[in-house]
């Protein structure tokens, strides 16, 4: 999980948190010492990575050669980085965006109507996520392979939608079952036909969840490797671009690129709670 | 038909509805009119199919069968958002993501009436509320979330406003208050207002007339006072007030009044007052009706004398002093005393007579249920199992 959707989803599903803060006494500095040593563990490969977009790296960069924006400044320039990094912004965004149109619409059947088999469904949807991921893909792979399906971009959406829907049905699905019915009774009340409804007030207050199931879906295509491997066939996506160089060394380019999406999805964090803290600072105004 | 402002309130008739969940019933056969203009409420406790009546005139809900007319115009077969019909639901159902204007706004809007805004600050003024319409729901009290779902459904001038105990969820003090406020608002707007509520003073104060329902059907409809003075059933003497109900056989008539023999006491109905003359029938009188004496007093035959009788508890409320009294023969008596002087006018352990005038008493159709549901030592645990075990075999038969 990156730290983005990580942030996302807590936003998302946690109720308003409670802050009590204790004092911390003279004597415990235990805990402090403790954060701050799992911290630097879990920061270390990260700021590695970070540091070595910047090498002056010729062919492996294993080893400190220097300070240099060369890298960052042609990207593209090491072969295959910038085309497996574009599949998988475009896999990603497909998979996306099909896997949170069809999860919602999962999401809401299951929570609003009542029909056959609609626990088993319930049930069956969990699959994917508990599933070990090498059982998924070789699956997959073997069921493209008896259906004639050429593996390539297509399979590899299909695979990344197939286990997004999982978690966007999840996500959303906890959405959905707080929402009041009243509200869409309210609003066929005044005159509004189901369309409208949909529209103006399901639709408007499921989007916090559908928003959260959509970057979680993002995030999980775009760092997915194990399904991924088994059904690419010969296209290459950045995490299994990574993996296959590892072998010969990885370019410093794909550190560039793995320190953009993290710097990105920082970004992305800081200003969603930015903009939170203005608007609860608008509100607390006008109240 | 929902494209008009309704110049005034439209009759609500319901022809034989039935209303038929899996399982159960909800409604077992309703035939009502609710003449334009009028306060009508529907009374009862949870579960006796009131908030199902409200939700099939509003077309939230599809009935089994009959058929519902609004203005004379059967609507039975129309989706809710083609009725000319709006609610004000128990939550209130205010969209929370909408500043207040714009949820007042929302119904005028999908229909496409102009001056949605302005209409809609008219109608917030007139809950008095419109210095608050820009701000979310949330940010609202109680009361005041109340008076804009209030103002949402009357800015769309429905034929027929349908209220789903919306002063529910608060406090006594501001329950009255906007009890009156509803009140003058409907006589402002001469809309039909059809209130559903599980509290009787509420149907009193507000509604013309209210139709008390149990277990699917109305069994009493009438102006409050009329309700309260001759309630026809055991249900309705202990649901709207308290009542002191004696059955025994009939022991003698004359011209005016019939003579029912409790255990050896003779109580006197007037025949006008009494919905059956012979056989054995249930009697009752209101508890603010009777007098306390704590010697055996001279009575003639203008009251009905119980006693003599021991008090078994006082419970003192303000304004008035509750007695109960268990006597002999006719088991225990409620009676409801002012508190004019100071102090209780008895004792508890006291040993009293109670009178009252023959022209207070009434006399039911049905008899009253012959004992507590729940024997008086159970204890809530035990209940529960009761419960459990009575919904278990409910539930199989379904």
């Amino acid at each position: 999980m990156t730290l983005q959707e990580g942030a996302v989803l807590a936003d998302a599903v946690t109720a308003p948190k409670s802050r009590r803060r204790g004092r911390i006494g003279r004597t415990s500095w235990i805990l402090p010492s403790y954060t701050t040593l799992a911290l630097v563990f879990l920061l270390i490969p990260i700021v590695y990575t970070i540091v070595f977009s910047f090498n002056n790296s010729i062919k492996s960069n294993i080893s400190w050669r220097g300070f240099t924006l060369d890298k960052w400044l042609n990207v593209c320039s090491a072969q295959n980085v910038c085309q497996a990094f574009g599949n998988s912004l475009l896999i990603g965004g497909v998979a996306t965006v099909v896997a949170t149109t069809l999860g919602t619409m999962i999401a809401i059947a299951l929570v609003r109507y009542r029909f056959r088999f609609r626990a088993a469904i319930s049930l069956l949807l969990f699959l994917p996520m508990a599933t070990p991921e090498v059982v998924l893909g070789s699956g997959l792979a073997s069921e493209f392979l008896g259906a004639g399906v050429e593996p390539g971009l297509l399979t590899i959406m299909i695979a990344h939608i197939m286990f997004c829907i999982s978690f966007v049905v999840v996500t959303v699905k906890a959405r959905v079952s707080s929402l009041d019915p009243a509200l869409e009774e309210a609003g066929r009340d005044l005159y509004g036909s189901p369309g409208q409804v949909f529209l103006r007030i399901t639709f408007p207050l499921l989007l916090p969840g559908i928003i959260a199931a959509a970057l979680l879906s993002f995030a999980l295509s775009f760092d997915d490797f194990i399904i991924t491997y088994f059904n690419s066939g010969s296209v290459q996506t950045f995490p299994t671009f990574v993996y296959v160089s590892a072998a010969r060394g990885i370019p410093a380019e794909a550190n560039v690129i793995a320190s953009a999406v993290f710097f990105i999805a920082i970004v992305i964090v800081i200003t969603q709670q930015l903009a939170a803290a203005v608007r609860r600072r608008r509100l607390a105004r006008t109240a | 038909m929902a494209g008009a402002f309704a110049e005034a309130g439209a009759d609500l008739e319901l022809v034989d509805l039935h209303k038929r969940f899996p399982g159960f019933t909800a409604i077992e056969e309703m035939n009502l009119v609710i003449p334009a203009g009028s306060f009508f409420a529907l009374l009862g406790p949870s579960g006796c199919g009131k908030t199902t009546t409200l939700r099939l005139v509003a077309g939230l809900e599809e009935a089994t069968s009959g058929r519902i007319l609004i203005g004379g115009k059967d609507v039975t077969e129309t989706k809710p958002y083609q009725r000319p019909v709006n609610t004000v639901f128990q939550s209130y159902a205010l969209f929370p993501h909408m500043s207040v204007i714009d949820n007042v706004a929302f119904g005028l809007r999908r229909r496409g009436i102009s001056d949605a805004k302005g209409k809609s600050h008219e109608a917030l003024a007139l809950v008095e509320l419109d210095h608050l319409s820009a701000r979310r729901p949330a940010q609202l009290s109680g009361g005041q979330q109340q008076r804009v779902a209030l103002a949402r459904a009357i800015v769309n001038r429905p034929a027929l406003l349908l209220l789903d105990e919306p002063l529910g969820a608060l406090d006594l003090k501001l329950r009255r208050q906007m009890q009156l406020e509803l009140k003058s608002i409907q006589d402002e707007v001469g809309l039909t207002f059809l209130h559903v509520t599980h509290d009787q003073e509420e149907a009193m104060t507000m509604a013309d007339t209210v139709a008390v329902m149990n277990k699917g059907r109305i069994e009493q409809l009438g102006a409050p006072e009329m309700l309260y003075e001759l309630p026809r059933t055991a249900f309705v003497a202990n649901f709207l007030g308290q009542s002191n109900l004696f059955t025994g056989p009939v022991s003698g008539t004359t011209a005016t009044s019939i003579a029912v023999d409790v255990e050896g006491t003779r109580i006197v109905v007037p025949k006008a007052r009494a919905e059956r003359h012979t056989g054995t029938v249930t009697v009752g009188v209101r508890p603010e009706k009777l007098t306390l004496h704590t010697e055996a007093p001279e009575v003639d035959s203008s009251r009905n004398l119980l006693g003599p009788g021991r008090v078994i508890d006082v419970s003192f409320s303000g304004v008035s002093t509750q007695y109960i009294l268990a006597v002999p023969g006719a088991g225990t008596v409620t009676v409801f005393a002012q508190n004019m002087g100071v102090g209780p006018l008895v004792a508890d352990g006291a040993e009293v007579w109670v009178s009252w005038s023959v022209d207070h008493g009434f006399g039911l159709e049905d008899e009253a249920p012959p004992a507590p549901r729940f024997d008086a030592d159970t204890d809530t645990a035990t209940i529960a199992v009761q419960k459990k075990r009575a919904l278990m075999s409910e539930l199989e038969e379904a």
